[in-house]
Protein backbone atom coordinates (compact mmCIF):
# COMPACT_ATOMS: atom_id res chain seq x y z
CA UNK A 1 0.00 0.00 0.00
CA UNK A 2 1.58 3.58 -0.84
CA UNK A 3 0.35 7.04 0.27
CA UNK A 4 1.73 10.35 -0.58
CA UNK A 5 4.07 12.08 1.79
CA UNK A 6 2.93 15.46 2.76
CA UNK A 7 5.19 16.61 5.76
CA UNK A 8 8.67 16.90 5.51
CA UNK A 9 11.50 14.35 6.46
CA UNK A 10 14.56 12.86 6.28
CA UNK A 11 13.27 9.46 5.43
CA UNK A 12 13.35 9.62 1.55
CA UNK A 13 10.50 8.54 0.24
CA UNK A 14 10.12 6.85 -3.21
CA UNK A 15 9.00 9.18 -5.99
CA UNK A 16 6.44 7.99 -8.21
CA UNK A 17 6.28 9.66 -11.42
CA UNK A 18 3.11 11.56 -13.08
CA UNK A 19 4.37 11.15 -16.65
CA UNK A 20 5.74 7.40 -18.11
CA UNK A 21 9.69 7.11 -17.69
CA UNK A 22 11.09 5.93 -20.86
CA UNK A 23 11.69 2.02 -21.21
CA UNK A 24 15.09 2.02 -21.41
CA UNK A 25 14.87 -0.92 -24.30
CA UNK A 26 13.30 1.39 -26.38
CA UNK A 27 15.79 4.19 -26.18
CA UNK A 28 17.42 6.00 -28.80
CA UNK A 29 21.43 6.60 -29.09
CA UNK A 30 21.00 9.77 -28.04
CA UNK A 31 18.59 9.02 -25.10
CA UNK A 32 21.25 5.97 -24.12
CA UNK A 33 24.18 8.86 -24.14
CA UNK A 34 22.04 11.04 -21.83
CA UNK A 35 21.23 8.55 -19.10
CA UNK A 36 25.32 7.76 -19.16
CA UNK A 37 25.77 9.98 -16.06
CA UNK A 38 23.06 10.04 -13.38
CA UNK A 39 22.92 12.93 -10.79
CA UNK A 40 24.63 12.01 -7.55
CA UNK A 41 25.95 8.70 -9.42
CA UNK A 42 22.80 7.13 -8.89
CA UNK A 43 21.41 4.19 -10.21
CA UNK A 44 19.08 5.04 -13.65
CA UNK A 45 15.95 6.16 -12.14
CA UNK A 46 12.35 6.66 -13.02
CA UNK A 47 12.57 10.50 -12.56
CA UNK A 48 15.91 10.49 -14.91
CA UNK A 49 14.09 8.24 -17.16
CA UNK A 50 11.46 10.54 -16.92
CA UNK A 51 13.76 13.29 -17.92
CA UNK A 52 15.34 11.20 -20.90
CA UNK A 53 12.23 12.03 -23.03
CA UNK A 54 13.99 15.83 -23.36
CA UNK A 55 17.52 14.15 -24.19
CA UNK A 56 19.44 17.03 -25.09
CA UNK A 57 18.51 18.77 -21.92
CA UNK A 58 19.81 15.96 -19.73
CA UNK A 59 23.07 15.95 -21.00
CA UNK A 60 23.40 18.98 -20.23
CA UNK A 61 21.88 18.99 -17.00
CA UNK A 62 23.23 16.30 -15.43
CA UNK A 63 27.00 16.90 -15.61
CA UNK A 64 25.53 20.76 -14.56
CA UNK A 65 23.79 19.26 -11.34
CA UNK A 66 26.94 17.48 -10.60
CA UNK A 67 29.57 20.34 -10.89
CA UNK A 68 27.11 23.01 -9.21
CA UNK A 69 26.93 20.17 -6.13
CA UNK A 70 30.53 18.58 -6.01
CA UNK A 71 33.06 20.08 -7.60
CA UNK A 72 35.88 20.98 -5.72
CA UNK A 73 36.69 24.29 -4.05
CA UNK A 74 34.55 27.34 -3.72
CA UNK A 75 31.54 26.65 -0.98
CA UNK A 76 31.17 23.44 1.35
CA UNK A 77 29.51 20.59 0.14
CA UNK A 78 27.57 20.09 3.30
CA UNK A 79 26.78 24.38 2.75
CA UNK A 80 25.47 23.33 -0.78
CA UNK A 81 23.32 20.94 0.87
CA UNK A 82 21.53 23.41 3.06
CA UNK A 83 21.21 25.80 -0.37
CA UNK A 84 19.50 22.73 -2.23
CA UNK A 85 17.61 21.97 0.93
CA UNK A 86 16.47 25.61 2.03
CA UNK A 87 15.03 26.16 -2.03
CA UNK A 88 12.88 22.38 -1.50
CA UNK A 89 11.40 24.00 1.85
CA UNK A 90 10.21 27.16 -0.18
CA UNK A 91 9.09 24.96 -2.89
CA UNK A 92 7.68 22.33 -0.73
CA UNK A 93 9.07 19.50 -2.62
CA UNK A 94 9.65 16.82 -0.06
CA UNK A 95 11.40 14.29 -1.99
CA UNK A 96 14.65 16.92 -2.73
CA UNK A 97 14.31 18.35 0.66
CA UNK A 98 14.53 14.51 2.57
CA UNK A 99 17.81 13.64 0.22
CA UNK A 100 19.62 16.52 0.31
CA UNK A 101 18.59 16.84 4.19
CA UNK A 102 20.36 13.93 4.53
CA UNK A 103 22.95 14.54 2.24
CA UNK A 104 23.60 17.42 5.24
CA UNK A 105 23.13 14.87 7.74
CA UNK A 106 25.80 12.32 5.99
CA UNK A 107 28.49 14.43 5.39
CA UNK A 108 28.52 16.63 8.39
CA UNK A 109 27.83 13.65 10.95
CA UNK A 110 25.03 16.21 12.70
CA UNK A 111 21.32 16.00 12.67
CA UNK A 112 20.31 18.53 14.99
CA UNK A 113 20.46 21.78 11.82
CA UNK A 114 18.18 19.79 9.46
CA UNK A 115 15.88 18.64 12.52
CA UNK A 116 15.50 22.47 13.69
CA UNK A 117 15.40 23.43 10.23
CA UNK A 118 12.25 21.21 9.82
CA UNK A 119 10.74 22.07 12.79
CA UNK A 120 10.92 25.92 12.67
CA UNK A 121 12.12 26.94 9.32
CA UNK A 122 13.65 30.52 9.04
CA UNK A 123 13.03 31.02 12.68
CA UNK A 124 15.18 27.87 13.89
CA UNK A 125 17.97 28.71 16.34
CA UNK A 126 20.96 27.60 14.86
CA UNK A 127 24.27 29.19 13.67
CA UNK A 128 24.51 32.65 12.64
CA UNK A 129 26.56 31.26 9.69
CA UNK A 130 24.19 28.85 8.69
CA UNK A 131 21.36 31.27 9.47
CA UNK A 132 22.16 33.97 7.00
CA UNK A 133 22.94 31.13 4.42
CA UNK A 134 19.08 30.07 5.09
CA UNK A 135 17.50 33.17 4.73
CA UNK A 136 19.82 34.19 1.59
CA UNK A 137 18.44 30.97 0.09
CA UNK A 138 14.92 31.29 1.08
CA UNK A 139 14.67 34.58 -0.13
CA UNK A 140 16.29 33.71 -3.44
CA UNK A 141 13.36 31.23 -3.44
CA UNK A 142 10.47 33.48 -3.60
CA UNK A 143 8.47 34.18 -6.70
CA UNK A 144 9.92 36.84 -7.34
CA UNK A 145 12.99 36.37 -5.86
CA UNK A 146 13.72 38.72 -2.78
CA UNK A 147 17.47 38.42 -2.63
CA UNK A 148 18.69 42.32 -2.28
CA UNK A 149 22.44 43.90 -1.62
CA UNK A 150 21.86 43.39 2.52
CA UNK A 151 21.15 39.59 2.30
CA UNK A 152 24.52 39.27 0.31
CA UNK A 153 26.11 41.80 3.10
CA UNK A 154 24.79 39.68 5.47
CA UNK A 155 26.51 36.39 4.08
CA UNK A 156 29.78 38.78 3.91
CA UNK A 157 29.54 39.17 7.34
CA UNK A 158 29.19 35.50 8.18
CA UNK A 159 32.97 35.19 6.33
CA UNK A 160 31.63 34.07 3.05
CA UNK A 161 33.56 35.35 -0.10
CA UNK A 162 32.68 35.98 -3.58
CA UNK A 163 33.26 32.27 -4.94
CA UNK A 164 31.02 31.19 -1.87
CA UNK A 165 27.87 33.24 -2.47
CA UNK A 166 28.39 32.30 -6.41
CA UNK A 167 28.13 28.52 -5.35
CA UNK A 168 25.85 29.20 -3.10
CA UNK A 169 23.53 30.89 -5.53
CA UNK A 170 24.00 28.15 -7.91
CA UNK A 171 23.00 25.11 -5.44
CA UNK A 172 19.79 27.27 -4.84
CA UNK A 173 19.11 27.92 -8.24
CA UNK A 174 19.54 24.53 -9.06
CA UNK A 175 16.61 23.31 -6.59
CA UNK A 176 14.52 25.85 -7.90
CA UNK A 177 14.76 24.38 -11.07
CA UNK A 178 14.74 20.38 -9.63
CA UNK A 179 11.90 20.80 -7.50
CA UNK A 180 9.88 22.08 -10.65
CA UNK A 181 10.98 19.03 -12.02
CA UNK A 182 10.33 16.74 -9.18
CA UNK A 183 7.49 18.27 -7.57
CA UNK A 184 5.78 18.52 -10.79
CA UNK A 185 6.37 15.19 -12.71
CA UNK A 186 6.03 13.13 -10.26
CA UNK A 187 5.14 13.07 -6.05
CA UNK A 188 7.05 11.06 -3.15
CA UNK A 189 5.35 8.15 -1.73
CA UNK A 190 6.22 5.56 1.43
CA UNK A 191 5.32 2.06 0.80
CA UNK A 192 4.17 0.53 3.96
CA UNK B 1 22.76 28.43 -31.05
CA UNK B 2 24.33 31.10 -29.16
CA UNK B 3 27.80 32.07 -29.20
CA UNK B 4 27.25 34.59 -26.20
CA UNK B 5 26.88 33.73 -22.69
CA UNK B 6 23.93 34.43 -21.60
CA UNK B 7 23.59 34.49 -18.30
CA UNK B 8 27.07 36.31 -17.77
CA UNK B 9 25.53 39.30 -20.11
CA UNK B 10 22.37 39.22 -18.30
CA UNK B 11 24.06 39.03 -14.88
CA UNK B 12 26.20 42.11 -16.19
CA UNK B 13 29.38 40.38 -15.07
CA UNK B 14 32.61 42.74 -15.06
CA UNK B 15 35.34 41.92 -17.76
CA UNK B 16 37.78 41.90 -14.42
CA UNK B 17 38.08 41.98 -10.91
CA UNK B 18 36.90 38.91 -8.13
CA UNK B 19 33.50 38.55 -9.54
CA UNK B 20 35.07 37.68 -13.12
CA UNK B 21 37.43 35.55 -11.18
CA UNK B 22 34.78 33.59 -9.12
CA UNK B 23 33.16 32.90 -12.24
CA UNK B 24 35.64 32.20 -14.45
CA UNK B 25 36.81 29.26 -11.73
CA UNK B 26 33.12 28.05 -12.44
CA UNK B 27 33.50 28.25 -16.76
CA UNK B 28 32.64 24.84 -16.94
CA UNK B 29 29.25 25.18 -15.09
CA UNK B 30 28.82 28.65 -16.94
CA UNK B 31 28.80 26.45 -20.34
CA UNK B 32 26.80 23.94 -18.95
CA UNK B 33 24.31 26.40 -18.27
CA UNK B 34 24.68 28.12 -21.58
CA UNK B 35 24.12 24.12 -23.57
CA UNK B 36 21.01 23.75 -21.15
CA UNK B 37 19.59 27.57 -22.20
CA UNK B 38 20.06 26.42 -26.02
CA UNK B 39 18.01 22.88 -24.96
CA UNK B 40 15.26 24.74 -23.38
CA UNK B 41 14.91 27.76 -26.20
CA UNK B 42 16.53 26.56 -29.46
CA UNK B 43 16.13 22.31 -29.09
CA UNK B 44 17.31 20.17 -32.24
CA UNK B 45 14.03 18.64 -31.60
CA UNK B 46 11.53 21.12 -30.38
CA UNK B 47 8.56 18.59 -30.16
CA UNK B 48 5.40 20.24 -30.28
CA UNK B 49 6.80 23.39 -28.27
CA UNK B 50 7.97 25.63 -31.27
CA UNK B 51 11.07 28.08 -30.84
CA UNK B 52 8.48 30.83 -30.97
CA UNK B 53 6.75 29.94 -28.53
CA UNK B 54 9.37 28.58 -25.94
CA UNK B 55 10.93 32.56 -26.35
CA UNK B 56 7.68 33.74 -25.56
CA UNK B 57 7.28 31.52 -22.29
CA UNK B 58 10.28 32.78 -21.38
CA UNK B 59 9.71 36.10 -21.68
CA UNK B 60 6.78 35.48 -19.68
CA UNK B 61 8.48 33.82 -16.72
CA UNK B 62 10.97 36.36 -16.44
CA UNK B 63 9.00 39.13 -16.24
CA UNK B 64 6.83 36.79 -13.43
CA UNK B 65 10.60 36.87 -12.04
CA UNK B 66 10.79 40.22 -12.43
CA UNK B 67 14.17 40.63 -14.56
CA UNK B 68 14.88 43.26 -16.81
CA UNK B 69 17.96 41.96 -18.22
CA UNK B 70 16.78 38.43 -19.50
CA UNK B 71 13.38 39.90 -20.26
CA UNK B 72 15.55 41.94 -22.78
CA UNK B 73 17.33 38.72 -24.15
CA UNK B 74 13.71 37.36 -24.40
CA UNK B 75 12.04 39.85 -26.39
CA UNK B 76 15.06 40.35 -28.77
CA UNK B 77 14.84 36.07 -28.78
CA UNK B 78 10.80 36.29 -29.37
CA UNK B 79 11.10 39.13 -31.97
CA UNK B 80 7.86 39.62 -33.69
CA UNK B 81 7.22 35.51 -33.40
CA UNK B 82 4.96 36.56 -30.14
CA UNK B 83 1.74 37.95 -32.18
CA UNK B 84 -0.41 36.11 -29.55
CA UNK B 85 0.66 37.80 -26.72
CA UNK B 86 2.16 34.94 -25.04
CA UNK B 87 5.15 36.28 -23.07
CA UNK B 88 2.47 39.16 -20.93
CA UNK B 89 2.06 37.94 -17.91
CA UNK B 90 -2.30 37.44 -17.29
CA UNK B 91 -2.67 37.22 -20.81
CA UNK B 92 -4.81 33.79 -21.72
CA UNK B 93 -5.64 31.60 -25.26
CA UNK B 94 -8.93 30.35 -26.30
CA UNK B 95 -7.51 27.53 -27.48
CA UNK B 96 -7.19 24.40 -25.23
CA UNK B 97 -3.97 23.48 -25.34
CA UNK B 98 -2.07 26.94 -25.20
CA UNK B 99 -4.47 27.75 -22.14
CA UNK B 100 -3.27 24.78 -20.63
CA UNK B 101 0.31 25.54 -21.42
CA UNK B 102 0.07 29.00 -20.05
CA UNK B 103 -1.92 27.78 -16.76
CA UNK B 104 1.15 25.27 -16.18
CA UNK B 105 3.79 28.13 -16.68
CA UNK B 106 2.29 30.71 -14.24
CA UNK B 107 1.27 28.35 -11.95
CA UNK B 108 4.71 26.09 -11.40
CA UNK B 109 6.73 29.47 -11.80
CA UNK B 110 4.90 31.54 -9.09
CA UNK B 111 4.03 28.81 -6.74
CA UNK B 112 5.24 25.57 -7.92
CA UNK B 113 4.24 24.09 -4.04
CA UNK B 114 0.78 23.91 -5.05
CA UNK B 115 1.65 21.81 -8.10
CA UNK B 116 -0.02 18.69 -8.63
CA UNK B 117 -1.27 15.98 -10.59
CA UNK B 118 -4.01 17.45 -11.84
CA UNK B 119 -2.05 20.10 -13.72
CA UNK B 120 -0.35 16.88 -15.69
CA UNK B 121 -3.89 16.07 -16.19
CA UNK B 122 -4.95 19.19 -17.71
CA UNK B 123 -2.08 19.33 -20.09
CA UNK B 124 -2.61 15.83 -21.17
CA UNK B 125 -6.22 16.30 -21.77
CA UNK B 126 -5.32 19.36 -23.69
CA UNK B 127 -3.61 17.04 -26.10
CA UNK B 128 0.10 17.60 -24.65
CA UNK B 129 2.06 14.73 -25.35
CA UNK B 130 4.63 12.90 -22.55
CA UNK B 131 7.32 14.07 -24.57
CA UNK B 132 6.21 17.46 -24.58
CA UNK B 133 5.34 17.99 -20.84
CA UNK B 134 8.69 16.78 -20.14
CA UNK B 135 9.72 19.45 -22.51
CA UNK B 136 7.73 22.27 -21.07
CA UNK B 137 8.31 21.64 -17.63
CA UNK B 138 12.19 21.67 -18.26
CA UNK B 139 12.27 25.06 -20.11
CA UNK B 140 9.88 26.26 -16.61
CA UNK B 141 12.61 24.86 -14.44
CA UNK B 142 15.73 25.94 -16.17
CA UNK B 143 14.51 29.81 -16.65
CA UNK B 144 13.22 30.17 -12.71
CA UNK B 145 16.70 28.50 -12.36
CA UNK B 146 19.00 31.20 -14.53
CA UNK B 147 16.93 34.03 -13.35
CA UNK B 148 17.88 33.58 -9.81
CA UNK B 149 21.71 33.26 -10.59
CA UNK B 150 21.58 36.20 -12.77
CA UNK B 151 19.71 38.15 -9.79
CA UNK B 152 22.71 37.37 -8.14
CA UNK B 153 25.52 38.12 -10.29
CA UNK B 154 24.30 41.67 -10.65
CA UNK B 155 23.83 42.29 -6.84
CA UNK B 156 27.78 40.59 -6.78
CA UNK B 157 29.01 42.88 -9.36
CA UNK B 158 27.42 45.98 -7.76
CA UNK B 159 28.87 45.78 -4.29
CA UNK B 160 32.24 43.77 -4.86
Amino acid sequence: MSRVVEKFTTRVPRWRPHVRPLAFDEATGEQRDALRETPSGTKISDYVLVLAHDPQALSARTPLFNGIMYAPGGLSRAEREIGATAASFVNHCIYCAAVHASRYNQITGDTTLMRKLFVDGEKADIDPRAKAIVRFSVRLSECPPQVEADDITKLREQGLDTQEILDLALSTALFGWANRLMHTLGEPVSDD
Amino acid sequence: MSDANVLEKAGRVPAGGVLREAVDFRARLMELTQESHDAALVPREPGGLSHALRAALAQRIVRICDDPELEHHYAAMAGDADAAGHGMPGSTSDEERTSAILAYVDKVTRTPRDASEADIARLRAAGVGESDVVRLAGLVAFVNYQCRVARVLRLLGEQP
